[in-house]
């Protein structure tokens, strides 16, 4: 446990003073130990664990700037992803209190597993509801793992515009995420607070059904 | 989106954080709800008029520290409610002072008082109104509070708001002491802190609304 803090620790403050590279190997480690966390936790929903991992890893990402070195790394990123995951439990609790049992008993014939795989919440949906000048420059840097150079090229952006919008996509995304779970946790009306664009409530209604 | 993808693209995002971008959030939004909360007492209820004179009486002065004093250590309670895991310390201790000494000092106070002399200073001539006057000055730092615990990570919502709350509540006590024309103890450990409970219970309510992230 202490070699594990001690390593995270040194990769995230060498991250914090934006070394990339760094960066990246602590959140590769950071998301091994998250899965398993939240596998353990999850085991009744094998399906949601990776879904849980990606928001707790955005999470951390848009909120590393509230670590303070004089804290253990691994009990900041376990409060960040013990709020995550009852954020979601509780989500889910108030979705199936809301739920009539009648209803309950139509709704278990209605849909496959596979149909159900299908409408689970993905980053790459929720990508598809911000603008352009977001998203572009996530999904080449996303999917083709390129550089932001490299992605400043195709696009004809400038790379300061690249790494801007990759920047505010990224709250964006955290946002986004935000609202349809709390549109879950609200009253169970059809409008949430958040009725973003047509596809955003489409993806909140099929996840709903 | 695989997760590997997704770590990629967040090691792109690698501007340098600033460390110290919590304390400088309530920094800023705590200058802002005195300066909203002085505006709002000249316009709404203006300066004692005896307030040089009034400024030679050590209750003045207590007053003034009494509220500073509730604000410093709601600030330091933030800060580390704002941080995910980080443990509060301390900082919840150095809040319950202020409001003990305060205590302390009205029950001293009426303690020397003969009995019928008492409830007239616990009422003063402004009761009514005092609670609610520092209420509506902490609006403005419970707008700035708020806005700088979006910028944070706090775990428990409703305490978080309740912190802002309390902060915003003691910045508001601190300007309207500039108008309140109370000097005796006994008032202020009653109305004054009554004044604070409103906007702390409000920041208890509306925190796990408006603070999830």
């Amino acid at each position: 446990m202490e070699i594990v803090e001690e390593r995270l620790r040194g990769l995230l403050l060498q991250g914090l003073d934006a070394d990339a590279a760094a960066y990246q190997r602590f959140l590769k480690e950071l998301s091994a130990h998250l899965r398993a966390f939240l596998r353990r936790r999850l085991a009744q929903r094998p399906d949601e664990v990776e879904d849980l991992v990606q928001e707790t890893l955005l999470a951390v990402h848009n909120q590393r700037h509230t670590y303070r070195p004089e804290m253990p790394v691994t009990a900041w990123a376990h409060a960040i992803a013990r709020y995550k995951l009852i954020d979601w439990l509780r989500s889910h609790a108030a979705k199936e209190a809301r739920n009539d049992p009648l209803d309950d008993a139509d709704e278990l014939f209605a849909s496959s597993d596979s149909e159900a795989a299908e409408a689970r919440r993905d980053l790459g949906q929720l990508l598809q509801t911000l603008p352009d000048k977001q998203r572009l420059p996530i999904e080449y840097v996303k999917l083709e793992g390129l550089s932001v150079v490299e992605t400043a090229r195709l696009t004809g952006l400038s790379e300061s515009a690249v790494k801007v919008g990759v920047h505010r996509g990224l709250k964006a995304l955290a946002a986004r995420i935000r609202d349809m779970t709390y549109a879950k946790q609200g009253s169970g009306k059809s409008t949430g607070p958040s009725s973003g664009s047509a596809s955003h409530s489409g993806l909140r209604k099929s996840q709903e059904e | 989106m695989k997760t590997d993808e997704l770590i990629h693209l967040l090691a792109t995002d690698d501007r340098p954080v600033q460390r110290t971008a919590i304390e400088q959030r309530f920094a800023v939004a705590s200058a802002a709800g005195i300066a909203g909360a002085g505006v709002l007492m000249l316009a709404l209820f203006g300066l004692r008029p005896d307030l040089l004179a009034t400024m030679a009486l050590p209750m003045f002065w207590g007053k003034l520290v009494f509220a500073a004093a509730l604000a410093a250590a709601g600030l330091a309670l933030l800060r580390r409610m704002a941080r995910p895991g980080m443990p509060l310390g301390h900082a919840v201790l150095w809040l319950a002072v202020p409001p003990l000494v305060l205590w302390a000092m009205a029950l001293g106070a009426l303690w020397q008082v003969p009995a019928a002399e008492r409830v007239p200073l616990i009422l003063g001539s402004t009761w009514r109104t005092c609670p609610f006057n520092i209420a509506a000055l902490s609006v403005p730092a419970f707008v700035a509070g708020f806005w700088a615990l979006k910028g944070a990570a706090p775990t428990r919502l409703a305490w978080a708001g309740a912190g802002a709350g309390l902060l915003a509540g003691a910045l508001g006590a601190l300007v309207y002491a500039l108008h309140c024309p109370e000097m005796a103890t006994p008032f202020l450990a009653v109305w004054y802190v009554v004044g604070m409970a409103i906007p702390t219970a409000l920041g208890a309510i509306l925190g796990p609304r408006l603070l999830r992230w």
